[in-house]
């Protein structure tokens, strides 16, 4: 299904005009600054195109403007408030009418239907300085005119921010539901805004912390299918999965390695969970770590040469980096408390992880050497960080605490800036958790 | 940024403070046997000793005299000597009934990430199968499962039901 949707995509980029200057600019590294306000304009479109594409136009803009406001960089002003309102507004706008009503940033756009091609055209203007300064169409299927917008909604991020976007990206997690002590657990995966919601398993196998492969359409995640809690692989193109390796004990807790070539994962054997990677297609595997603690929870650096994990093998657990040879194990988290579910930067700076401190817990970050912690945010039990593609945002879940009768029991999504601000709940079906960003759909 | 390390600071600060002053139960490990575990129970007398369960509520015969769990402390696989007792009955038991097969499942309380916690059912089901083997019992005759936090026998957040949750437990397998 997927694959159609991606050989349905035609992608062709004429970049009209771009003035190289640079204008206006958003400074992200910087928490709490006002959200840039920006006016979205429906995309106008031939009265005889197609029937519902009034529709689309109204929701093409829909898509950006909350995409744009997710992030918290931007406000997305009413259109209510909009002076001009013609067609000509995409060729020549006003600028004086929508620096008027305090818009920075004017985004105007066409939607063109040729035969069952949707042709979609879109401009970004500069009001203050007066200049078209992004421009960019599309040609896709009708029906994929959503992936369309997160792609229009990246690329005004990307001219804004100097950063890349993350919008045109799925979320794989476990969808819950069902009483604390006998919980049903399904893989599912969505966009990032939620939508195009579908479920990858039934529900009959308890199954945990799924992750994407960072380049192919293509799972890992825990299923204790018949009883033996394994590593499993999921295609998700063609629904085939696949038990990885032949292990004589529970394996858990997978990552791909960044070329998407390898599986690292713990082993548990006798009671004791060690690291071990497996390369996909020889099937040959490597043990990485050999200490009487467990050593679990590991995760790549995006240029695949170091690894960090969580050990409790110096009494209590903490995190530790070693190279992709299980060489040169140093513990790196140096504060009170325990640490957990290292996770590195796609950008390589920077490991997310989860902290549990006088029975509260934290989503924070810190360097790869340890310096530099920062809590992001504090609750009564939150774990799992996942990276956006670009590094700027984490994806975590939260719970809430239960009464004595397991009544107030919830678990949901939640997201948070790097810089500690914009923490927002994210939309699943049911309860949910372990979640796992994908990076750009390609 | 500087404001948010510095609120965390201050913030993290005001909890150690509070826990100082207030000795608020809700901090595992349990360290002491003292009032605070009983905070939620509908007992007066507490249920959780040194952080193990010590009650019966949830807790099935295997056979006659025969229980079919024990429990642990706080991030601990340690054997206690209830549980030591509690295993040397099964082993009797399994004795007397060679036939019998078994698996030892190990569970976690919700207090701690799912990961680490199926690492550490692994290690609890696996310090219960070893016990039973220094009791003459042959290793091909138990499995052992884990399921982290994944399967909590009470669903209530507080510290008997987590005390609860913190087990091993043998199921015949046929």
């Amino acid at each position: 299904m997927i694959k159609k949707t991606i050989q349905k995509i035609f992608f062709i980029y004429l970049v009209i005009i771009t003035n190289a200057s640079a204008l206006i600019e958003i400074d992200i590294t910087e928490g709490n600054r006002e959200p840039l306000p920006i006016a979205v304009t429906n995309f106008f479109y031939a009265e005889d195109a197609i029937k519902d594409i009034d529709q689309i136009s109204i929701d093409v803009s829909k898509v950006i403007s909350a995409d744009l406001e997710r992030s918290g960089l931007f406000k997305s002003i009413d259109q209510e408030a909009f002076i001009q309102k013609t067609a000509s507004m995409h060729i020549r706008p006003r600028h004086e009418d929508w620096r008027l009503i305090n818009a920075q940033a004017l985004v105007t756009g066409e939607l063109e239907v040729d035969n069952d091609k949707l042709r979609v055209e879109f401009r970004l203007w500069d009001t203050f300085a007066e200049k078209e300064i992004e421009a960019l169409v599309l040609i896709t299927t009708i029906d994929n005119w959503r992936r369309i917008s997160h792609m229009i909604a990246d690329k005004i991020y990307e001219r804004l921010t100097g950063e890349e976007g993350y919008f045109d990206t799925r979320i794989l997690y476990v969808s819950e539901n069902g009483p604390k002590n006998n919980r049903i657990k399904k893989l599912a995966i969505m966009d990032q805004d939620s939508f195009n919601h579908r479920y990858l398993t039934s529900g009959k196998e308890l199954v945990l912390t799924p992750r994407f492969n960072p380049v192919k359409q293509e799972i890992t995640y825990l299923s204790y299918f018949k009883n033996l809690p394994r590593v499993y692989l999921l295609d998700i193109q063609t629904g085939i999965q696949e038990v990885v390796g032949d292990f004589p004990g529970m394996t858990f807790a997978p990552r791909f390695s960044p070329d998407g070539e390898k599986i690292i994962m713990s082993l548990a054997r006798d009671g004791n969970s060690d690291i071990y990677v497996m390369d996909i297609k020889s099937r040959v595997v490597e043990r990485l770590t050999d200490s009487p603690a467990i050593d679990t929870s590991p995760s790549y650096s995006p240029d695949g040469k170091k690894i960090t994990f969580n050990s409790d093998r110096g009494g209590s657990q903490q995190i530790y980096v070693m190279d992709n040879k299980g060489r040169n194990q140093t513990r790196i988290s140096r504060g009170t408390g325990n640490y957990a579910t290292p996770v590195w930067s796609p950008r390589g700076d920077l490991i997310a992880f989860t902290k549990n401190f006088q029975g509260r817990y934290f989503i924070g970050v810190m360097r790869t050497d340890g310096t530099g912690e920062r809590l992001l945010t504090e609750n009564w039990y939150q774990e799992a960080p996942s990276w956006s593609s670009n590094g700027r945002v984490l994806i975590f879940y939260r719970e809430t605490k239960a009464d004595d009768t397991g009544k107030g029991h919830s678990s949901s999504l939640w997201s948070i800036d790097l810089t500690g601000f914009n923490e927002r709940k994210i939309e699943t079906p049911e309860d949910a958790s372990d979640p796992s960003w994908s990076r750009l759909i390609q | 940024m500087q404001l948010t390390i510095q609120y965390y600071r201050n913030f993290i600060t005001i909890i150690a403070a509070t826990f100082i002053l207030a000795a608020c139960a809700t901090t595992p490990p349990e360290t002491s046997s003292s009032g605070s575990s009983a905070s939620s129970s509908s007992s007066t007398v507490s249920l959780v000793q040194d952080g193990v369960y010590v009650g019966d509520e949830t807790i099935e015969m295997l056979a006659v005299d025969v229980p079919d769990r024990v429990f642990f402390a706080y991030d601990s696989y340690t054997l206690t000597s209830a549980a030591q007792s509690t295993l040397s009955k099964q082993a009797k038991w399994l004795k007397a009934n060679p036939s019998v097969t078994i698996s030892v499942e190990g569970h976690a309380d919700e207090r701690g990430t799912r990961e680490y916690n199926l690492a550490l059912g692994d290690r609890r089901a696996n310090a219960a199968k070893d016990y039973l083997m220094s009791q003459g019992i042959s290793s091909n005759r138990v499995t052992t499962i884990s399921y982290g936090k994944e399967r909590p026998v009470k669903s209530g957040s507080n510290d008997t039901a987590w005390a609860q949750n913190r087990r091993s437990v043998t199921v015949r397998t046929n």
